[in-house]
């Protein structure tokens, strides 16, 4: 376990490396001189000459990178320009709002594609599995921007049962959270749902023509406890660890869903960061995801690990 | 002794690959149906000019968010523009991106992928470990990103696009590479003299190639759907050119007068992604036989 854990932190030392170079060359897509775009249209010599002083730009490239990267180990991923605020500290101000949002829609995933992975898997060429098939068909192809609207649609302006946008935090009120939070985490899970139903399915189906289920079936076993202790524990090995994966990805797919249904989170602050020109908030929270991107992989082997007995043999 | 002749046009005829392959996609009812709308698409995408009712950009302030009607089959929006002609024309910006980004991906992608599988080593360790890194930023974050510091335009949504969806084809054709560099017939042409570019291109490349297809489809239909949330955001078409992301950008501050405004381009995406996802699981089973 200790060597396994070595080897793969030793893995991800690189690769958090790099990405730190890709998000540093970023700043360098800018066209032109980065303080001008920065400081912004009405910019003065003086703001100008602080801003290149202040992000050390009349340094080599090597040189402010290595001023950048120091700063970021010490937590420090600069000043937002237009909140003159810590980028930091803004992450970490609208994380649990987005962290809540993907949880909710994590929940959703798991029950809408699990169950009908099985059902799937199960029905096998039944009108059952071919329902299955399409709705991850859909799941797959809808743009969940307008899925949102499509809900909004349906269940503010026609019903008026939910929200149409806003955010409650749920210290406040609970329930108004849960109401405002229902259809946004619904629409991030979509897709992940129709994910993991097609990895149930082909997990399941294999696992299902196994020898040892066939040998639990020739025991009497009633099928429900076939199916369920049998055969789905073995089947959701593979698809727990693309959930950890799928976290990360939530985390992207937020972005699209907080700017349907106005909801303060991290999604939300990279897009109002991008339209104000707040780059360093832009490459903070990239630099933010990818670091969390690359620490759920970890968590997602150790995981694996930890379930399968033959990688520990 | 009696001599034995076998006619020659006895012997049954082989069957090419390609034509296999074709024969199974033709099979598969899903793949048709792909193909079928995506062919609607690209035509509606060609003939724009000559299928819209209306200028797509042409506004009329007695029209403004009229409901569909005998004259304006899909509505007009909040500017009096005809939306069934804004679809029409939003067909080319979102095949146009589908198609563009991903050759950027191929054209980036597949020579970078050849070059990490067929020469190992510290080549392939440096490329593995950069494609690791971009595959550590999520997608749309990372398209985000480019086209912020790119600045938003269609084009430069492109070029988000496809340098994000990079590194898996480099990792999918350095996968293939791995797996055909070491069959007979390369060390055959390895043996005879063939230099590396030779067999690289004659030998390797063609037998990576149905694999791409696939993913190439696939792609399309991801960059479609990245086109359209990057015009959603603002990043993508500007303004007045039709998109149907910036559309539904729109659309959506009027969901209650004029629903209209937002189901059609909507529907729009979901169709044609739909239709290329149909394609590619179609020739994925097509291809690769043991898939299905």
């Amino acid at each position: 376990m200790g060597r396994f854990l070595a080897h793969r932190l030793a893995a991800i030392v690189p690769t958090l490396f790099l990405v730190s170079v890709l998000i540093f060359g970023l700043q360098q897509l800018l066209p032109g001189d980065p303080a001008l775009a920065i400081a912004g249209e009405d910019r003065d010599e003086s703001v100008v000459q602080h801003l290149r002083e202040k992000f050390h730009l009349n340094d080599p490239i090597p040189v402010r990178y290595g001023y950048w990267i120091r700063d970021v180990l010490h937590g420090n991923l600069g000043e937002s320009v237009r909140i003159q605020k810590p980028v930091t500290e803004l992450i970490l101000e609208k994380l649990p709002v987005t962290i809540e949002l993907a949880t909710l829609a994590m929940f959703f995933a798991l029950v809408i594609g699990i169950t009908a992975g099985i059902v799937s898997a199960v029905f096998k060429g039944t009108p059952f599995d071919y329902l299955a098939n399409v709705v991850a068909l859909w799941g797959l192809s809808t743009p969940n921007f307008w899925l949102g609207i499509l809900l909004i649609l349906l269940f503010s302006v026609q019903l008026g049962w939910l929200p149409a946008s806003g955010y409650v935090s749920p210290f406040e009120d609970l329930k108004a959270n849960l109401a405002s939070m229902v259809m946004p985490a619904f629409v991030l899970g979509n897709a992940f749902a129709a994910v993991l139903m097609r990895h149930t399915r082909s997990a399941m189906l294999q696992v299902l023509s196994a020898d040892y289920v066939r040998t639990a079936r020739a025991k009497g076993l009633e099928e429900r406890v076939v199916v369920l202790r049998h055969a789905l524990r073995n089947a959701l090995v593979p698809v727990i660890t693309l959930g950890a994966l799928e976290f990360g990805a939530l985390l992207s797919g937020a972005v699209l869903t907080e700017q349907v249904f106005s909801i303060p989170g991290f999604g939300k602050l990279i897009v109002d960061a991008v339209f104000n020109r707040d780059y360093l908030v832009v490459q903070g929270v990239v630099l933010f995801t990818a670091t969390v991107y690359v620490t759920l992989n970890l968590l997602a082997d150790l995981a694996y690990f930890l379930v399968n007995p033959r990688m520990r043999g | 002794m009696a001599a034995i002749t076998v006619p020659l046009a006895a012997a049954p005829r082989e069957d090419s690959p390609t034509r296999r392959a074709l024969r199974r996609l033709a099979r598969r009812r899903g793949a048709v149906v792909g193909l079928f709308l995506v062919a609607f698409f690209v035509l509606l995408a060609l003939f724009a000019p000559w299928i819209a009712p209306y200028d797509p950009v042409a506004t009329s302030w007695s029209l403004v968010r009229k409901a569909p009607s005998a004259q304006h089959w899909f509505g007009t929006d909040e500017i009096g523009r005809d939306v069934l002609a804004r679809v029409i024309w939003g067909a080319r910006a979102s095949l146009l991106a589908g198609v563009v980004s991903v050759c950027i991906s191929l054209a980036i992608g597949v020579p970078i992928g050849l070059a990490a599988g067929y020469l190992g080593r510290w080549i392939d360790m440096v490329i593995s470990r950069f494609t690791d890194a971009m595959l550590a930023c999520p997608f749309l974050i990372l398209a985000i990103a480019l086209a912020a510091f790119l600045g938003p335009s269609l084009t430069n949504a492109m070029i988000a696009i496809g340098i994000a969806a990079t590194p898996a084809f480099i990792r999918l054709t350095r996968a293939q590479v791995l797996a055909v560099k070491v069959e007979d017939y390369v060390e055959a042409a390895r043996a005879v003299g063939n230099s590396h570019l030779r067999i690289v291109l004659r030998h390797i490349l063609p037998n990576v190639v149905p694999p791409l297809i696939v993913q190439a489809t696939l792609a399309i239909a991801a960059a479609v759907i990245a086109e359209a949330s990057l015009s959603f955001l603002g990043l993508g078409q500007q303004p007045p050119a039709p998109s149907w992301g910036s559309m539904l950008n729109t659309a959506k501050n009027y969901v209650e007068n004029a629903p209209w405004m937002a189901v059609w381009p909507g529907l729009s995406i979901f169709l044609l992604v739909l239709s290329f996802n149909l394609l590619g699981d179609g020739l994925r089973d097509a291809l690769d036989p043991r898939h299905s």
